[in-house]
């Protein structure tokens, strides 16, 4: 930056090129510091994977814990029929993949049955209906959700929600699938609300002058012009909700039963992927192949979140260069 | 609320009006019920834990299993373990924004690529954080640090404060960074440019007239960062919490006591759960203030900010 320097004294110019040492050196400092974000992604991948890969590596995990035994039926079910079956603990431990993952599965669309339609509606009625006033009420209100930490969202739902629900449907197993799909859906409203809202207040103010002009009613105008036109972010929306309510662990790991029951009853107790690790990798033998399966599970649990989170964010970014590149 | 203000007169107002007046209430309606399941929420606990806080249960150390006694050690704990937290988490954060928003050139590999980053590991479960805090900072860095100073024995390689932190840090860290860049774009161009064409070098320009302006903004992200690292559970599951200590955290390798941990605990592994109860709310209760207060401080920070900006 500094080039004046030749036409001053020799003392001048040394001090410039000392300041110019000093910025080099801090630019690469910054550039250094940035590239942690990147270097504990890739420590993330490869710490995990190292603890997981002994599920196909080693031979003396392999015999308990491995491929075939996590996928295909591993057991017999009480009918005497082939079961899927997570017995980790016991003589002949068990590890199926399959009760764990649709006991994700249930929570996690039980949640986004009651977060989506909410979020999405509470972010139309913040962007189209709200008086500005109470807008900016409604928005920080939807973040103090957010800011809720899962324990006492978990808390609430095993102590109180649990309660109110099964008397009110009288569940046989108190804690299940819909008492803690529940709780997760108000972990993830704020995140689908936030998205939905952001895009739907970057739709170009043009399209609905327009579209008001040609004498479409309001609701008109929302349904058909401004919904479709912020349709990728909403849909990206939903996928960061879903990748959320996947991995989400102290609500699942409080309220949900935890029981690896193979069954799509919705008022079954469940036992998901997260809660698993949560539960019992603190008792564990390091280095058993229950603990590598732990890490499997985790490494699974990452390679998913991280799909859905990249194809959100895909979407986004390809959305706000088409909105840059509608107004003019 | 007004639906039928944008009909011109030739619209046929039978036709349309109900739509109109039908989205707005359904809209509405959901508003109402997501703030009603955060009011329930709130009132809930603060109405369960009457009677059980008190100043004393906020100072003293807990007794009989948690069953009595107050919570001081845990509010001790996870003040102490967010504090690290921040001070790892914010210079990197606050230096990868600079980066990004500064110095890189728009479009470059390596800025998509941490700003890709950055992204995912937002993404990255918290169980998962837990995992990694065990396989990289206490298995791997920690054994190391033993094997090498304490030969072999353990103090380094075992949950201790230092790795819930750091831990814990590597959560917040997108956090800060969206929050550092989203203040250095509300600067104006045209600051740098004056004080470019002052003969200020690019760094005294960040360091004098973008930093010092940005710094609300940072604020507001370091205090999201600590209110979100201090409700955060799963990742501290294995790295260092622990139900009781008769001691408080005083070196990096102590374990710690925590207020969102204390609740799991005491809420699913207590033997009587009902004689808990009084006690467990007001430590829920503790921590929601705690989180709510931060956040509550960051939106008023924010709000003044951006008012300052518009002028």
């Amino acid at each position: 930056m500094i080039q004046s320097a030749e036409t001053v004294t020799p003392s001048r110019r040394r001090s410039a090129r000392r300041s110019r040492i000093i910025e080099w050196l801090i630019e690469k400092t910054i550039l250094a510091t940035a590239t942690v974000a990147i270097i504990s992604i890739l420590l993330i991948f490869v710490f995990i994977g190292r603890q997981a890969l002994p599920v196909l590596s080693s031979e003396s995990v392999r015999q308990t814990a491995n491929l075939r035994e996590f996928f295909t039926p591993n057991g017999t079910t009480p009918q005497g029929e082939p079961g899927y079956i997570w017995q980790p603990v016991s003589e002949k431990p068990k590890y199926s993949f399959i009760p764990l993952m649709i006991g994700t599965l249930k929570a996690t669309i039980v949640a986004m049955l009651v977060a989506v339609p909410l979020a999405l509606l509470a972010a139309l009625y913040t962007t189209e209906y709200a008086p500005r006033r109470l807008r900016e009420y409604i928005k920080p209100l939807i973040e103090l959700l957010a800011a809720t930490p899962s324990v006492v969202l978990g808390f609430f739902a095993l102590v109180v929600m649990a309660s109110w629900m099964q008397q009110a449907f009288g569940f046989e197993m108190r804690l299940n699938a819909i008492v803690a799909g529940c709780a997760l859906g108000l972990a993830i409203i704020p995140v689908i609300y936030t998205v939905a809202e952001d895009t739907l207040t970057s739709v170009p103010r043009t399209l609905r002058e327009a579209s008001l002009a040609l004498g479409a009613t309001r609701a008109q105008t929302l349904l058909r012009v401004i919904l479709p036109a912020a349709l990728p972010g909403v849909f990206a929306g939903i996928v960061l909700g879903f990748g959320r309510a996947i991995g989400e662990t102290m609500i699942v790991l409080m309220a949900a039963g935890n029981a690896a029951i193979v069954s799509w009853s919705l008022s079954d107790s469940i036992r998901t992927m997260s809660a698993t690790i949560a539960a019992e990798l603190a008792e564990v033998v390091y280095g058993s192949p229950h603990y590598h399966t732990l890490f499997a599970i985790g490494a699974l649990l990452f390679i998913i979140t991280f799909v859905i989170n990249s194809i959100g964010a895909w979407i986004i970014g390809r959305l706000n260069a088409r909105m840059r590149g509608t107004v003019q | 609320m007004t639906p039928a203000r944008s009909f011109t007169r030739n619209a046929s107002r039978f036709r349309y009006y109900p739509g109109d007046i039908s989205l707005a209430i359904a809209t509405g309606v959901a508003v109402l019920a997501i703030l009603t399941m955060l009011a329930v929420l709130l009132i809930e606990i603060a109405w369960g834990s009457r009677g059980a806080l008190s100043w004393e249960f906020l100072t003293t150390e807990p007794s009989k299993g948690g069953l009595a006694g107050g919570i001081w050690p845990a509010i001790y704990g996870t003040v102490l373990l967010v504090l690290v937290m921040t001070i790892a988490a914010l210079p990197v954060g606050v230096a990868t924004a600079i980066y990004l928003h500064e110095y890189a050139r728009p479009d470059t590999w390596l800025q998509r690529l941490i700003r890709s980053a950055v992204i995912n590991l937002a993404g990255v479960p918290s169980i998962v954080f837990g995992l990694f805090g065990v396989g990289f900072f206490i298995e791997t860095v920690g054994r190391s640090i033993d094997s090498v100073a304490y030969g072999g024995a353990l103090f380094y390689g075992k949950p201790a404060i230092i790795w819930a932190s750091l831990t814990l840090a590597l959560l917040t860290l997108p956090v800060v960074i969206v929050a550092t860049e989203e203040a250095l774009k509300a600067i104006p161009v045209e600051h740098r440019e004056g004080s470019l064409a002052l003969g200020a070098t690019k760094w005294q320009t960040i360091a004098r007239v973008v930093l010092p302006q940005a710094m609300p903004g940072i604020l507001t992200g370091a205090i999201l960062a600590i209110s979100r690292g201090a409700g955060e559970v799963a990742p501290i599951l294995f790295t260092g919490a622990a139900y009781y200590l008769p001691f408080l955290p005083a070196h990096p390798t102590d374990q710690f006591m925590h207020l969102g941990y204390h609740v799991f605990v005491l809420a699913t592994q207590s033997p009587d759960v009902n004689a808990a109860l009084p006690n467990l709310y007001a430590t829920a209760l503790v921590l929601l203030a705690l989180t709510f207060i931060l956040n509550i401080s960051a939106i008023v920070i924010r709000a003044r900010y951006r008012g300052r900006l518009r002028g």
